[in-house]
Formats: structure tokens, C-alpha cells, sequence
């Protein structure tokens, strides 16, 4: 046999023994003793490491629920993008209740498209909200609306969420969005709120955080909430899901029953459904402009 | 003689200083005032009148209560017309004062005259009080109480007050009027301010591109023991504290540290007069200098104007409106100057200037890819590297923005000014700094 | 009010500087360069220089037309320098399609495959250059003679070595004229064999100078990079000058001027810091010294700034600037 082939296969044999032999070593010296649920938790995790249970990763989360477990309950630990199924496959595994939180989805509370709230300046600079916020209110003067320069799309992991170029507000995959809430954290106006999906997907929000007086917001934006009560009054008595506070009014989502009432009644638009409102009637459509559904 | 400056870093941007040789004017009163509470570095001022009530020109409308703070003062006499939120320069709402004018009655404390007053009376905790009470803010731009630096930490000792009067900003001309017209003023003004600092020794720092300036300051000063006048070579950032102090007496003021830890004092030459005006005239701050200008103006101007009138007015004195012309509007210089949303802004204590730029001025250019030319750390006057820090704070590495030094930068805007492929580089520092200080808040806490 | 005004955060003003206007002073710095080696290679050099250029331009635009889909900038002048640079570094006798590869492997996998402008690690123009020369190993090192047929079209080049590959072949004893003053006042001029911007050494200086004058470059690097290289030839020129050249022929012969003045001072691929440059030349010139004496290949200059490319990272870290502040006591 040609020596050279000999030496090499020796050679190089030698080498790999030796390293197996270090590798063996210092693998068990150096081993260190870990719950091996966690590793089976991680595993059952789905592996995105967004960060959205509020853990540094994946492996994170697993290390806080199987410590969690030990202590007797899971503590409202949760995976956001894995949902429910996923946490009851934990939850068995680990041999703990799991309770059940709706299917949430991210929600951009503002409706200050380009049209309804026009630019009266123009900014210049690096395309980022959290610098533009710390300029100026904002291209419209509306100092609660939407930057539209994208940090929450930057954000967001999972391609959820993007920028409508015509409206200049970002729009939220529903498919998509795993309600991990990098945006919320993102948006330097806090514009962004993870509320529930809804039952069918039917869900009703105030698109605004503008809390300056009626007339000042309506000079911003056409589409701003005024703070004029009329949704308050139209939701039904037995729901009382709508308050009104710093001219703002917030639909509380635990309540809201998406009957629909409210959006008719809106003399700005200002209120946004995932569905078609029922035809209001002829007396209270006479200012309303139809939201737009999406 | 080879003239001073600072050894490291540094840019000359265009001077355009167009209203250097406009005397300055006093601009008229309007019908109505607004004063934001918060003109000044620190906690903002509490307000101690209430809707309805009567005030007159001098009378304390706000106090400043914690330790950095300053008073507030009607800049007019009238009525308070309502204490709300106001949408300042950059379109929030802040808490300001606003009071509807009627006539003009001062404080009956208050010395008018125009005779000069050289003979300093108080001793130097009275000197403090009284600026104090007068709410005499830094007048460079930086707001900073005036007094605070004169109440010096134990053990804390001053061997010089430096006056600054190098306004190495572009286009601001107002602390030079100020010399040609009010030297022997502010030359008492710095008298009392190292009396308050209980040092022998006083160093006025002008840039050498106002010669007439130099000229009057140091024919004057020359009998005034300990008060020396340096001329220093045109380089921007100058005025910034800590190169001031370096170019002058070669003293580098450590990380974190402040004048007072290499023996110094530094105050604006304006801060001067306001000095001069509380302690000798018992005169709070109610009127500043400001200049109005700009490079495509038919006319430009330096006036004498009340806190919280609106800055069109001025505009309106030169005959001016904003057309299509005007592209940009800066409250500053357009260095360090902060772009603002129009005219309507009231003039505070901070405002030095008011500088309209041109649509082929006003615009940034297109962001290239760093070439690594090590232009914005040969500029850098505080040794940093500026291409790094924005990268990190792009990336939101902020922990590494800290260790390169984040916090030690001082917003000259002369790596953005020098980078070839204009890169938004001041922006991304500041962002990363705004979160290394946030972050270093957050440490102390624990 | 009759405009939306602009905001945007300070500055508010800018220095006039850009991109452009420094890689096309480049571009000029390297004019002197240019029209010496038209003078001693005539047709052949416009040739190589032209299609140098144009290949490098050209890969810039299709890679970023076609390829990675965005506004094509192969006019910024940074395309132009590399193709100038490349077609220095190699023989006026090139074939054209050799060169089309150099060009493509420079561009295309040296710069455009790191990320384009200002994130190369290495000089793309040297990237190209060794590609060649380890892919042409012939074409690359005939060189034509200077002056002899420079302006006539279709005769075999007159092959001439370089005097450093005689000095690799034979020693010094190769090279006889070694010490009199002819050789240096060739070597200054270029009437030597070599690739077709490098032989001229005073007119790579003039280009030199008015980089410094300009400001596009600081002194450090060249400077210190020849005097690296000085000193670590000398050493051993005082050791034996029987057997060594002296440094002044390794400052002047080759490749080492234009290395020094061009290549090593890339701004996107040598150190931030003047103390980092420092020890980049210093390193480039120990490493160029090294491989001429004792390496394979006569030259090593481009070897040399490739490999301190390498550092040029570590480097950084290693010397950052003088922080204002920071080195002062306090008390």
C-alpha cells in the first residue's frame, strides 16, 4: 500500500483519538447537572426566542416554568406565540393545570392615515419613531399618533405587522401575529395593544390615544376620538364597556360584546371593527363616516 | 501670536455671522405672553399665581423648588390669563404661564436707570441669593441654573471664572452685540460673578473673528485687576465648557466630572449682564437677546426681547414672512439649534437665536454606506468614535454605547457635520445616550 | 404659512465632503500614474486601464441591478478607483478576459459579496490582483519592456523582468547595476519592467502629495509603511551587502510606492485611529520586507497590506482614540 495513505490514516487517527480522549475528559469533569425537563420543555417551545413571555429566549421561559412547576403552579407563565395548545402540552408534560387566556392579537390604536391627518411639516432624518418622538408631535401635530416610520415592524419577529404605504400606518397580520408584544414595547407612543382576537374574530377598538381637547385633536387629525361621549351612549345599558377619560374613550375588550352600536354613532371614525357595522339608522349616520374594516 | 483653541477635534463650519453689525433693537410688547415653566435645566418652576391675578413686569410668577431650578418672572405687566398646557417648539404640550399685557409697569424694586452701578456692595452669599431670586438662568442655551454652580460642594474650591463669549456657533451674534454695547456692564457682572466664586482671577474667552469685540473687552478690562481677555482661534465646538476650559488653561475637565473639579467657573458673557443686572439693578431675568436671521433674509436683526413674546414678532419687525423660501426654522444655532415647527413659539431664556434656513440649506443628503475615513473621530472633540456609537445604538447594543463612551459626548454635531457619506450619526448617538443614561438610572436604583 | 417646513434633529449644517468627491480625488491622485504608463506602455496600457475600469464599474452595476435589486451607485467613484488600481497592478500585456476575471472577483466577491461600499475587510483591488496572479501565474509576471513598441499595434511585447524578480532569481549578483545612481533615476522614472502603474515612483509621489494636500490621507501610513520597509531591508543590507539590496532600491523598486501611497491608505480597509495606522504600516512593511527577502515571490507588497487587512479589526480595538477625560486625574 502506498505508505502516504498509511501515514495519513495513522496520523490522523492519532489526532482524532487524542481528541476524543480530551473531549471525553473534560466532558465529564466539566458536566454540569441541569433538570433535564428543561430541556424537554425547550423543546416543546417553539423555538422563535421573541422574548415575548418576558424571558431572554425560549430556554428562559422553559427554566421559569419548570421552576414554576416546583413551587406548585405555573403562575400565569405563558407562551404568547405557542398559545394555549402548546401550554397544555407543557402542562402536561410537567404535570401542572394550565390555564386556558383567549387568543390575543396586536391592535394599532391610531387612525391618523396620511389623508385624514395631512403632514403640516416634514421630517428629515433616520427612519426611526423612537427619534422622530424624541423631535417632534409628529408630521400631522398630532403629538399621540402614529410616527409611521416602522419601529414596530423592525420589532416584530414573526412579519406580522407592516406599513401601509398609502395610509402610512402599520397594519397587523392577523395570521401572522403571535401577540408577543415587541411592538408595544417598540412604539414610542404606546399606540399598540395586545387585545383579545374576539369571538370570530369580531373585534371593536378606539383607533386613537389623542387626550388633548375635541377641537385641538380634530386640527391634527380628522379621524381623531373628540372625547364627545355619543359611544358611551350608544353602548347597551347592560354592557357598559365604553369610559371615557382626558377626552379619550377606551373600550374595555373583557366587556365589549362587538355589537357594532358604538361605530355608527362616532361623529370622527374614530372607531375601528374588524367587521361591517349594521346599517345605522338614517338619524345617527347623518356625520358618521364608515370605518374601514380590516 | 498663535492663538489658543482646544487641541482636539473641532470643525469650522461657514460663519454667515450677516447681523453682526446690527445694533440692538427693543422689540415692542405684544398683547400676549406665554412662559413655559419649564425655560431651564432642572425641575420645572412651580406657578404661585392663579388665573385673574394682577402681576407686573419683574413679579415672581413660578419657583423653582428643588435644588436645580430656577424662578420665573412676568416679563410683562397684565393679567394672568389661564395656567395650562401650551404646545411648545416641538409641538407638545408643556405648562406655561399666559398672561394678556397691560402697559408696562414694573416692580417698583426694580432699579431702571440706565446709570452703571461698578461698586459691589453684597458679599458673596448675598451675591448667590439674589441671582437666585432673579432667576438668572445660563444664556448660552444650556439653561443651566446660575446659581447652583456658585453653591460649590464641600471641600470644592474655584481658582478662576471663565466667561464665555467665544459663540463659535454659526450665525448668532447676540452675545457679540452684547460686548459692543454693554462691555462696561458685563465687565461688573463678571466682577460680582468672581466674588460670588470667591476667586481673584476672571478669563473672558472671544473667538478671534470678532476683532472689535476683543478690542473693546480688553481696552476696558485692562484696568479691572484679575480680569483677563484671550483672544482664541475660530473652532467650533469652543464654546462648549469643557473645551473652553482646555483651550484656555489647558485643563481637562475628567469623565463625569464638572468645571468646579479643575477649579472653574464658566458662565456666558450674557449670563454676565444678567448677573449684573439682578445683583446691582435688583432686575430679575425677564428679557434676553435674541438674533433673527438667515442667509436668503432681506433683513436680519439683534433684539433686546421680553421672555414669552412669539418669535414672529421679531419677524414681523424686519418684515418678514415665512414663505416658500424659508425651509427651515431653528430655535439656536444651526449647529447645536433645535428645528422648530414655526414662528409662533414664545422666545425663552434659552433662546439665543432664531435662524431661518434656505430649501437648499434646510435638507439632509443621501445616507451612504461608512467608508471608515476616521473623519468623525479626527473631528471629535471628546475623543470618541462616533462611527461605532451610532452603529451600536442602530443596533440597540446599548451596553457597548455605554463602554465607547456614550455618555460623554456633547451633541456638537460635528461628526454629523463632517461625515462624507452624511450619516445620521448625532441622531443614533443621542439615542443611544438618551438609553445609557436611562439604563445608568435604572443601576443606581437598584 | 404657506410650506410644510422640514424638521430634522442638529446639526442643521454640513461640511461639503462626500463620498464622491474623495474616491474621485483619488481618481485623480492616480492621473500622474496614468499618464506615466501611458508614456512607457503605450496603447497597451490605455487598453488595460479602460477595460480595467469598465469591467469594475460594470460588475458594480449588474451586482446591484440584478443581484441584490437597488439603485445602482457604481459612479460614486469608488468602483473607479478599484478598477484604476487593479489595472496598475498588473502587466500591460494582460489578456483581456484575465483581467474581466480579476474585475469580477475584485467587485463582485471582494467588495459586493462583504456588502458593498465601506464593508470589504480587504482591499478589492488586491483581492483581484492575487486571484490573478495565482490563477495567470505566467501572464502576470511577463512584463513588457518599457518604451519598445509602447505605440504600435500587434507586435509580441519585448519581455523584460523586473528588477526585483531578477534580484529573487539570481541575487544581487543579477543585478550589477545595483548601488549606481542609473538604476535609482530608472526606478524613479519607471524605466523598468513592471505592472503598468507601479514603476513610476515620482509620479505615484506627486499623486501622494496631493492626497495629503488634499486631506483624503493622512501621513502616517505611506510614510511609515516605506520606512517599515526601509528599515527591515537595511537591517540586513548592513548585515551583507553582498547578498541583500539596500533599502532605497526596496522603497523605490516594485510595487512598495504604490502600495504605500494607495493601497494601504484605503480608507475602508486600514485602521481608524493614527495610532492603529501606525501599526499597520509598520506591520505592512515588515511583512513586505520579509516575503521580498526570504518569500517565494519577488514582491510582496500586495501580500503584505492584504495581511494586515486582516488585523485591521483587531487593530481598531486595540488603539482607539484618546478619549478627552478620561486619562486625567482627578481629585
Amino acid at each position: 500500500m502506498n505508505p502516504v495513505i498509511v501515514y495519513s490514516v495513522v496520523v490522523l487517527g492519532l489526532v482524532a483519538a487524542g481528541a476524543a480522549v480530551i473531549l471525553f475528559v473534560v466532558a465529564k469533569k466539566f458536566k454540569v447537572d441541569e433538570d433535564p425537563r428543561i430541556d424537554e420543555v425547550t423543546e416543546m417551545l417553539p423555538g422563535a426566542n421573541c422574548g415575548g413571555c418576558g424571558y431572554p429566549g425560549c430556554r428562559g421561559l422553559a427554566e421559569a416554568l419548570v421552576r414554576a412547576t416546583d413551587k406548585g403552579d405555573l403562575g400565569g407563565l405563558m407562551c404568547p406565540p405557542g398559545g394555549n395548545e402548546t401550554m397544555a402540552r407543557i402542562g402536561e408534560y410537567l404535570g401542572v393545570a394550565v390555564e386556558e387566556a383567549g387568543p390575543t392579537v396586536a391592535v394599532v390604536r391610531c387612525g391618523g392615515s396620511r389623508a385624514k391627518a395631512p403632514a403640516k411639516l416634514e421630517y428629515d432624518g433616520p427612519e426611526r419613531c423612537s427619534i422622530a418622538h424624541s423631535l417632534f408631535a409628529g408630521e400631522s401635530g398630532c403629538a399621540y399618533g402614529c410616527l409611521g416610520l416602522g419601529d414596530c415592524v423592525t420589532a416584530c419577529d414573526f412579519d406580522a405587522i407592516h406599513m401601509n404605504r398609502e395610509t402610512g400606518l402599520p397594519e397587523v397580520d392577523e395570521e401572522k401575529c403571535v401577540s408577543c408584544g415587541a411592538c408595544v414595547t417598540a412604539c414610542p407612543r404606546n399606540l399598540i395593544e395586545i387585545r383579545p382576537l374576539g369571538r370570530n374574530g369580531r373585534r371593536v377598538w378606539v383607533a386613537c390615544m389623542n387626550r388633548e381637547p375635541g377641537g385641538v385633536a380634530r386640527k391634527a387629525c380628522k379621524a381623531a376620538c373628540i372625547g364627545c361621549g355619543l359611544c358611551v351612549k350608544a353602548c347597551p345599558e347592560k354592557i357598559q364597556a365604553i369610559t371615557l377619560e382626558n377626552n379619550l374613550a377606551y373600550i374595555d375588550p373583557a366587556k365589549c360584546i362587538a355589537c357594532g352600536l358604538c361605530i355608527p354613532v362616532c361623529p370622527t371614525g374614530a372607531i375601528q371593527a374588524t367587521f361591517e357595522p349594521v346599517k345605522p339608522k338614517p338619524k345617527a349616520a347623518a356625520a358618521a363616516t364608515a370605518p374601514s374594516g380590516s | 501670536m498663535r492663538l489658543r483653541t482646544f487641541p482636539k477635534g473641532g470643525v469650522h463650519p461657514s460663519e454667515n455671522k450677516i447681523s453682526a453689525g446690527e445694533t440692538i433693537q427693543v422689540l415692542p410688547i405684544p398683547s400676549r405672553v406665554q412662559l413655559h415653566l419649564g425655560q431651564h435645566l432642572g425641575a420645572p418652576a412651580v406657578p404661585v399665581v392663579s388665573k385673574g391675578d394682577r402681576v407686573r413686569v419683574g413679579s415672581r410668577i413660578a419657583e423653582g423648588k428643588s435644588f436645580i431650578s430656577a424662578h420665573l418672572h412676568s416679563s410683562v405687566s397684565g393679567t394672568v390669563a389661564k395656567i395650562d398646557d401650551v404646545i411648545d417648539a416641538s409641538g407638545y404640550r408643556r405648562p406655561a404661564v399666559v398672561i394678556d399685557v397691560d402697559g408696562d409697569e414694573w416692580e417698583a424694586d426694580i432699579d431702571r436707570s440706565p446709570e452703571l452701578i461698578r461698586e459691589i456692595k453684597v458679599d458673596a452669599e448675598t451675591i448667590v441669593e439674589r441671582i437666585k431670586a432673579a432667576g438668572v438662568v445660563g444664556l448660552g442655551g444650556a439653561c443651566f441654573p446660575t446659581h447652583v454652580k456658585y453653591i460649590f460642594p464641600e471641600g470644592k474650591r474655584a481658582d478662576t471664572v471663565i466667561i464665555n463669549a467665544v459663540e463659535c456657533e454659526p450665525y448668532l451674534t447676540s452675545d457679540h452685540r452684547l460686548m459692543l454695547e454693554r462691555a462696561d456692564e458685563i465687565l461688573v457682572g463678571v466682577q460680582i460673578l468672581m466674588r460670588a466664586a470667591r476667586v481673584e482671577s476672571a478669563i473672558i474667552g472671544i473667538e478671534a473673528n470678532k476683532p472689535d469685540a476683543i478690542e473693546i473687552m480688553s481696552r476696558k478690562a485692562r484696568s479691572l485687576p484679575g480680569i483677563e481677555v484671550i483672544p482664541l482661534k475660530v473652532q467650533y465646538p469652543q464654546g462648549a465648557e469643557k473645551q473652553l476650559i482646555k483651550a484656555l488653561l489647558n485643563r481637562e475637565v475628567p469623565s463625569g466630572r464638572l468645571p468646579l473639579d479643575v477649579g472653574c467657573v464658566v458662565n456666558n458673557v450674557g449670563t454676565a449682564l444678567a448677573v449684573y443686572e439682578a445683583v446691582q439693578k435688583n432686575k430679575p431675568l425677564v428679557e434676553r437677546v435674541v438674533t433673527f436671521t438667515g442667509r436668503h433674509l432681506p433683513a436680519t436683526g439683534n433684539f433686546l426681547v421680553r421672555l414669552g413674546v412669539p418669535a414672529a414678532d421679531m419677524a414681523a419687525h424686519l418684515g418678514i414672512e415665512l414663505d416658500e423660501e424659508t425651509a427651515k426654522v431653528i430655535s439656536g444655532g444651526p449647529m447645536m439649534g433645535k428645528a422648530i415647527a414655526g414662528l409662533d413659539v414664545p422666545v425663552t431664556k434659552g433662546t439665543s437665536g432664531i435662524v431661518l434656513l434656505s430649501e437648499s440649506h434646510a435638507r439632509r443628503h443621501q445616507v451612504q454606506n461608512c467608508i471608515r475615513c476616521s473623519r468623525c473621530i479626527t473631528v471629535c472633540p471628546m475623543g470618541l468614535e462616533p462611527w461605532l456609537l451610532e452603529k451600536m445604538a442602530q443596533l440597540d447594543r446599548f451596553e457597548e454605547c455605554e463602554s465607547a463612551g456614550a455618555a460623554d459626548c456633547i451633541e456638537c454635531g460635528s461628526c454629523s457635520y463632517t461625515c462624507p457619506s452624511s450619516r445620521p450619526l448625532l441622531d443614533f448617538i443621542r439615542y443611544g445616550k438618551v438609553n445609557v443614561m436611562r439604563i445608568r438610572a435604572a443601576r443606581r436604583q437598584k | 404659512m404657506s410650506r410644510n417646513l422640514v424638521l430634522s434633529l442638529s446639526p442643521h449644517d454640513k461640511g461639503g465632503e462626500n463620498v464622491q468627491k474623495i474616491m474621485w480625488g483619488v481618481v485623480i491622485a492616480l492621473s500622474p500614474a496614468l499618464l506615466a504608463s501611458f508614456y512607457y506602455f503605450g496603447w497597451n496600457a490605455m487598453r488595460v486601464v479602460l477595460l480595467g475600469m469598465v469591467f469594475c464599474m460594470g460588475t458594480e452595476y449588474l451586482v446591484q441591478t440584478f443581484m441584490i435589486k437597488q439603485k445602482s451607485t457604481f459612479m460614486d467613484g469608488s468602483a473607479a478607483v478599484t478598477g484604476l488600481l487593479l489595472s496598475f497592478n498588473v502587466p500591460a500585456s494582460i489578456p483581456w478576459w484575465q483581467l474581466l476575471v480579476g474585475s469580477v472577483v475584485a467587485i463582485g466577491i471582494a467588495k459586493m459579496a462583504f456588502g458593498g461600499l465601506g464593508k470589504n475587510p480587504f482591499n478589492p483591488a488586491l483581492v483581484g490582483r492575487a486571484f490573478m496572479l495565482a490563477s495567470f501565474p505566467v501572464h502576470m509576471t511577463s512584463w513588457p519592456k518599457p518604451l519598445e513598441n509602447a505605440w504600435s499595434f500587434g507586435v509580441d511585447a519585448v519581455t523584460a523582468a523586473t528588477p526585483l524578480g531578477k534580484l529573487s532569481e539570481g541575487g544581487v549578483a543579477a543585478l550589477p547595476e545595483l548601488g549606481s545612481l542609473d538604476l535609482y533615476k530608472d526606478l524613479l522614472l519607471g524605466r523598468v519592467g513592471g505592472c503598468i502603474g507601479e514603476t513610476a515612483a515620482i509620479a505615484i509621489l506627486i499623486g501622494g502629495v496631493y492626497m495629503l494636500f488634499r486631506g483624503i490621507i493622512t501621513w502616517h501610513i505611506p510614510l511609515i509603511y516605506l520606512a517599515s520597509l526601509a528599515a527591515t531591508t537595511g537591517i540586513f543590507w548592513m548585515l551583507d551587502p553582498g547578498k541583500y539590496a539596500d533599502p532605497l532600491f526596496h522603497v523605490l523598486a516594485g510595487g512598495a510606492m504604490l502600495g504605500a501611497w494607495f493601497m494601504a491608505t484605503d480608507m475602508v480597509t486600514s485602521p481608524m485611529t493614527s495610532g492603529g495606522q501606525v501599526i499597520f504600516a509598520l506591520g505592512g512593511g515588515v511583512i513586505c520586507g520579509l516575503i521580498r527577502l526570504f518569500g517565494a515571490y519577488p514582491e510582496g507588497c500586495s501580500y503584505s497590506i492584504l495581511i494586515m487587512n486582516a488585523f485591521v479589526p483587531l487593530i481598531d480595538r486595540a488603539f482607539p482614540p484618546r478619549r478627552f477625560g478620561r486619562e486625567v486625574k482627578h481629585g
